[in-house]
């Protein structure tokens, strides 16, 4: 029964963090968003997967941990330097 | 026992969902880029915490627990970098934290990129400008 309320306040989260992404003014907003829809994926599946008696699903939600934080620095790279194997540091055409 | 081991991960449970909630109606409703990343950081920290330990208490002594524990660390440690990451980046990139003058974080000389740059909004605020002095 909690099980089944608290997913459903995940649900609302996730509902309000898809808002955002869609309508957050800078790229920041939307890949903070990003970042909160990641995180409220991990406990979504974690708590489906002790409502329905299968918790093996938390394997994915550790791949998923895993690659939320790589996205989220690959997307902040590409906007900042424009080009993902960019070595970083120096600005592209900054002093 | 196992009584009491099910209303405690329950109780923890639904105060983790309740901050969850909290922190993502704080990262629809912020004005700010600044702000909204404040606001996720109590889902990040408070709302996972809190359901990861109640599911550990409803999970018992398994590998359930571990996994879940893996999570959690995980999770507690990359949420600040990418924060940090994502606070740099919008700071570099010119954006000014709400009540904060532009020189304090940027040094004099630097712009106002968030402005809106349509007629009406810099006309408004060359009235303001003329108001003022």
């Amino acid at each position: 029964m909690i099980l089944a309320a608290a997913s459903l306040a995940i649900l609302v989260a996730l509902t309000l963090g898809v808002i955002r992404a869609l309508r957050g003014p800078t790229v920041f907003d939307r890949v903070l968003a990003a970042n909160a829809i990641g995180t409220g994926a991990i406990m979504l599946l974690a708590l489906i997967g002790f409502l329905a008696g299968r918790p093996e699903f938390l394997d994915i939600g550790i791949l998923y941990a895993l690659l939320n934080i790589i996205a989220t620095l690959a997307v902040l790279k590409f906007f900042r330097y424009g080009d993902l194997s960019h070595p970083g540091g120096e600005e592209p055409g900054g002093p | 026992m196992a009584d009491i081991q099910e209303m405690a991960g329950g109780a923890l449970i639904a105060a983790g969902a309740f901050f969850y909630v909290v922190g993502a109606l704080g990262l629809y409703r912020m004005p700010d880029v600044f702000t909204r990343m404040h606001a996720v950081g109590i889902s990040d920290t408070v709302g996972v915490g809190l359901l990861l330990t109640g599911m550990m208490f409803l999970a018992g002594f398994s590998l359930v627990t571990v996994k879940l524990a893996i999570i959690l660390g995980i999770i507690l440690f990359t949420s600040p970098i990418a924060t940090h990451a994502l606070a740099q980046a919008a700071l570099h990139e010119g954006i000014v934290p709400m009540g904060v003058g532009t020189e304090v974080l940027l040094g004099p000389g630097a712009r106002r990129r968030d402005r809106k740059k349509t007629k009406g909004a810099r006309k408004a605020r060359a009235a303001k400008r003329r108001k003022r002095s």
